[in-house]
C-alpha cells in the first residue's frame, strides 16, 4: 500500500512540477543552444543492447529525400523533472539511511521488503534503458524480430522462479558467496565468487554508464563527462547512505514511472487506431512508408518485394536477426544468466520468506512481460506514426523512436503536452539508469566487503559497525571506479558488454549455484573449476569474436565504400558533386581504408564467428563444475548436503526465520 | 547468532520431507524443461521453418506473431500454476513437516 502511495505521490509531484516549469519554456526555447539537437548522423548505440545481436544495423541508404525529423527535449521542463526525481530519491535516501544500522540492513534491507515491493524492484532493476528505448526502436525498424528479441528477457524469469529464487532465499544471506560457501571451503569459494560477481557487475555497469552518458548528451545536451559524473555521484550517494533500502525504493519508483509512461503512450497509440488491434496491424501492412522501408531492407539480401507483400514482411521474422545460432546462443545466456546475475540474486535476500520471494518473481514477471507487450505497441506505433525513415533520420539504431513518438502523440493533443510527455520519458530514462547502476554497485560492493573483507580477510570477525563501514567505503570506491570506467570507455564499443555479462553469469555462476543447491556430491573444487572455466570461456570467446574491432576487416569494408562512392561520382554528370552525406562517407572510407594491424588479441579476423558465446561457454561451465567436483571429492561437502537441502526446501534455520 | 541445532539428516529422511522434495523436484524441473523447449522453438522455428511463421491467422497477423505472443501467456501461465501448486501443496507439506518435528 505504502508503495502505491509513493508511486502515486511521485507521479503527481512530477506532473505538478512539470506544469510549474511549463510556464517558462518560451524564454528557454528562444535561446539558441539551450536545447539539444539530437539529429546525429553517427551511430550513438545508446542503449547498448539495440545493436547487440546480428549485425549492426547498417544505415539504410535513403534514396528518396526524407523529411528530416528532429527530437528536441525542452531543457527547462526536462531538467525540472530530473530535479524532482533527484529530490524524491534523495528524500528516500535520507529516510533509508536512518534505518540502515546493521549489515543485514545495508545488504538486504533487513529482510523487510514485501513480496510485491520486491517484484516492482526486480522489474526496476532489470529493465534497463536498453529495454525501454532499444527494443521498441528495433521493432519500429525491423518489426517482428524486435518483438521476438524481447521474449527471452521474460522467459528468463521462469528459471529464476522455479530454480533459484526460493532456495536462495532459504539458504543464502547477502551474496552469491554465501550460497556457494555453505558446504565448501569458505575462503577460496568466497574469493572466486566475489571476483565473478565483480566481473559481471563491471561489464554491465560499464555498458550502462556509457549508455547513460550518451543518452543524456543526446536528450538534453549535457556533456558526456558531466552526465557520467552526475549519474555516478547520485548512484554513490544512494548506495553509500541508503544501502539496499534506498536502492530498492529507487528501483520501485523507476518501475512505477516506466510502467505508467509505457501505458500512457500505448493508450495514445491505440487511440489513434481506434482501439482496434486488427486495424492497427493492417495499418502497418498498408503503410507505404513501411513498405518502402522493408523493400529496401530485403533488397540488400537480393530479394525484391513491394507493396502489400513488403508491408506483410514487416510482421515476419528475419529482417534483423539473421544468424539463428547467435540467437539461440543469446537465448541460452538470457534463460540461464538472469538466474545467475548477482544483483538479481541479491534481491531475494531482501524478503522475509520463500513465499515472498515466489510472489516477488511472479509480480516481476507480470510487470516485465506486460512492459514488453506494451513495447510492441510502441514500436509498431512508432513505425506507423513516425515512419521508419523518420526514425532513422534521428538515430540509425532507432533508439529514439519511443521518445519521438511521445512527443508527436502528445503534441497532437496540445503542443505543450508533447513537450511534457517527452520530458517525462526522458526523466524515466534517467531514473532507469540510476536504478540499474545502483543495484549493480550494491552487488559488487557486497561481494568485496562481505565476502572478501569480512569473511576472507577478517575471518568473519567484524562487528556490525565495522561491517557497515566496510560496505559503505567499498560502495564509495566501486562507484568512483564506475565513474572512471564510464569516462574512459566513452569511445569504446560497449554494445556487447551486456550480452557478455549475461553469458558470464550463465556459464560461470548458474551451474555452480544449481549444483550447490541440488547435487549432493558438489564441492569446493567444483565451484572453483566451474566459475573459472565458465567465466574465462565466456570472456575468451568474446575476445576472439566479431564483437572486437579488426582493423583489416574495417579497411576492407571501407575500400568497398570508397569504390562504390567513386563509381557513383563517376556516373554523375560532369561538374556535379556527390551529396554531402556521400562525400562524408567517402572521406571516412578513405581514412578507414588505410587502417592496418590486428585486434587487441592480435588477430586479423575473428576466430569464433558468433557474437554470443553462451552456446559453447555454458556447456563448458557445467562440464568443468562436474569434472572438478568428481576429480576432487569431498566427504564433508556430501555430509552437509542434507542440511543445505532441508534448509533450501523448508527455510529451517534461516537467519531471520519466521518464528515457529 | 545462536542458532537452534537441528538433526538435518534425520529431517532429510523424514517421509514427509522425502515426499515434499520428490514432488517439488518433479514439478520444478519438469516445467522448467517444458518452458525452455517452448521458448527455443521460437528462434529455431523462425530461422528454419519461416514458412510456418508466415501463415496468416487473424487478419494480417501470422502464426509467428501469435506464437511469440503465446510465449508471454505460457510464461505467465506457468508462473501462476506454480504459485497455485506451491501455495496449496508445497507450503502445506512444509508446514506439516515442521509441525511434526515440533520445531
Amino acid at each position: 500500500m505504502t508503495m502505491k502511495k509513493i508511486i502515486i505521490a511521485a507521479t503527481l509531484a512530477l506532473s505538478v512540477a512539470a506544469v510549474a516549469f511549463a510556464e517558462q519554456p518560451t524564454k528557454a526555447t528562444g535561446a539558441p543552444g539551450a536545447v539539444s539537437d539530437a539529429t546525429t548522423t553517427a551511430t550513438p548505440s545508446v542503449p547498448a543492447m539495440a545493436a547487440l545481436t546480428a549485425q549492426t544495423p547498417a544505415p539504410v541508404a535513403a534514396a528518396a529525400p526524407v523529411k528530416k525529423r528532429e527530437l528536441k527535449a525542452n531543457k527547462v521542463i526536462t531538467i525540472g523533472m530530473f530535479g524532482v526525481i533527484i529530490a524524491i530519491t534523495m528524500g528516500v535516501v535520507v529516510w533509508a539511511a536512518r534505518q540502515t544500522k546493521t549489515a543485514a540492513d545495508f545488504y538486504a534491507a533487513g529482510g523487510g521488503i514485501t513480496g510485491t515491493q520486491n517484484g516492482w524492484a526486480i522489474a526496476g532493476d532489470y529493465m534497463s534503458a536498453a529495454s525501454f528505448l532499444g527494443i521498441s526502436g528495433l521493432i519500429s525498424l525491423y518489426g517482428y524480430d524486435g518483438f521476438m528479441y524481447s521474449v527471452g528477457w521474460l522467459v528468463a524469469y521462469i528459471t529464476v522462479l522455479l530454480i533459484v529464487a526460493e532456495p536462495c532465499r532459504n539458504a543464502g544471506k547477502y551474496t552469491l558467496g554465501d550460497i556457494l560457501s555453505f558446504r565448501t571451503s569458505p575462503k577460496p569459494v568466497r574469493a572466486i565468487a566475489a571476483i565473478s560477481t565483480v566481473a559481471v557487475s563491471t561489464f554491465y555497469l560499464t555498458a550502462q554508464m556509457v549508455g547513460a552518458g550518451k543518452l543524456m548528451a543526446l536528450l538534453i545536451g549535457i556533456p558526456y563527462k558531466t552526465s557520467i559524473i552526475g549519474v555516478g555521484i547520485l548512484m554513490v550517494f544512494y548506495v553509500v547512505f541508503g544501502g539496499m533500502v534506498a536502492t530498492t525504493w529507487v528501483q520501485i519508483i523507476k518501475a512505477g514511472m516506466l510502467m505508467s509512461g509505457a501505458f500512457l503512450l500505448s493508450v495514445l497509440v491505440m487511440a489513434k487506431a481506434g482501439f482496434n488491434p486488427i486495424s492497427f496491424f493492417s495499418e502497418i501492412v498498408n503503410s507505404p512508408d513501411i513498405q518502402d522501408h522493408v523493400s529496401k531492407l530485403v533488397l540488400k539480401d537480393g530479394v525484391i518485394l513491394s507493396g502489400i507483400n513488403a508491408g506483410q514482411r514487416f510482421l515476419e521474422p528475419g529482417l534483423y536477426l539473421k544468424n539463428p545460432l547467435d540467437q539461440i546462443s543469446l537465448g541460452m545466456a538470457l534463460v540461464l544468466g538472469t538466474a545467475g546475475m548477482p544483483h538479481i540474486l541479491m534481491r531475494f535476500f531482501t524478503v522475509p520468506t520463500a513465499q515472498a520471494a515466489r510472489k516477488s518473481v511472479i509480480v516481476a514477471m507480470f510487470l516485465i512481460g506486460g512492459f514488453y507487450v506494451l513495447t510492441t505497441l510502441l514500436g509498431f506505433g512508432a513505425a506507423i506514426n513516425l515512419t521508419p525513415q523518420g526514425i532513422i533520420s534521428v538515430d540509425s539504431g532507432g533508439n529514439m523512436a519511443t521518445l519521438m513518438l511521445a512527443q508527436q502523440l502528445g503534441a497532437d493533443i496540445a503542443p505543450i503536452f508533447g513537450d511534457l510527455f517527452l520530458a517525462f520519458l526522458c526523466a524515466v530514462a534517467f531514473a532507469t539508469i540510476l536504478a540499474v547502476v545502483s543495484g549493480l554497485v550494491l552487488a559488487a560492493s557486497a561481494a568485496i566487503a562481505h565476502d572478501i573483507y569480512v569473511n576472507v580477510i577478517k575471518d568473519g570477525h567484524a562487528d556490525q559497525h565495522e561491517q557497515v563501514m566496510a560496505a559503505r567505503i567499498t560502495s564509495f570506491v566501486v562507484g568512483a571506479f564506475g565513474i572512471v570506467i564510464g569516462i574512459a570507455a566513452e569511445k569504446q564499443n560497449v554494445a556487447h558488454l551486456v550480452a557478455l555479462a549475461f553469458a558470464v553469469a550463465a556459464s560461470g555462476n548458474l551451474p555452480v549455484v544449481v549444483f550447490s543447491l541440488f547435487w549432493r556430491k558438489f564441492n569446493t573444487a567444483g565451484v572453483i573449476s566451474g566459475i573459472l572455466v565458465g567465466t574465462i570461456a565466456a570472456i575468451g570467446l568474446v575476445m576472439v569474436s566479431p564483437n572486437m574491432t579488426y582493423p583489416k576487416l574495417v579497411a576492407a569494408g571501407a575500400k568497398k565504400i570508397v569504390i562504390a562512392m567513386e563509381k557513383k561520382q563517376a556516373s554523375l554528370p560532369a561538374g556535379a558533386v556527390l551529396e554531402e552525406k556521400d562525400l562524408k562517407a567517402l572521406e571516412k572510407g578513405r581514412i578507414d581504408a588505410t587502417q592496418d594491424g590486428t585486434s587487441m588479441m592480435g588477430l586479423e579476423k575473428p576466430l569464433f564467428m558468433l557474437k554470443n558465446p553462451g552456446i559453447i561457454s555454458i556447456p563448458l561451465g557445467f562440464l568443468a563444475a562436474i569434472l572438478g567436483c568428481l576429480l576432487f571429492p569431498s566427504k564433508r561437502s556430501e555430509e552437509m548436503f542434507d542440511e543445505v537441502y532441508v534448509r533450501q526446501n523448508t527455510g529451517l534455520g534461516m537467519a531471520k526465520a519466521v518464528k515457529h | 547468532m545462536a542458532e537452534k541445532q537441528y538433526d538435518w539428516s534425520a529431517i532429510a529422511k523424514n517421509p514427509k520431507f522425502v515426499e515434499l522434495h520428490r514432488r517439488k523436484r518433479a514439478f520444478l524441473f519438469g516445467w522448467w524443461i517444458f518452458s525452455c523447449v517452448y521458448y527455443f522453438l521460437l528462434p529455431i522455428g523462425a530461422a528454419y521453418t519461416p514458412g510456418i511463421f508466415k501463415i496468416k491467422m487473424i487478419g494480417v497477423l501470422n502464426f509467428g506473431y501469435v506464437f511469440a505472443l503465446s510465449q508471454f501467456v505460457v510464461s505467465w501461465g506457468i508462473a501462476l500454476y506454480y504459485a497455485h501448486i506451491a501455495n496449496k501443496d508445497f507450503d502445506r507439506l512444509t508446514r506439516e513437516l515442521i509441525d511434526e518435528l515440533h520445531l
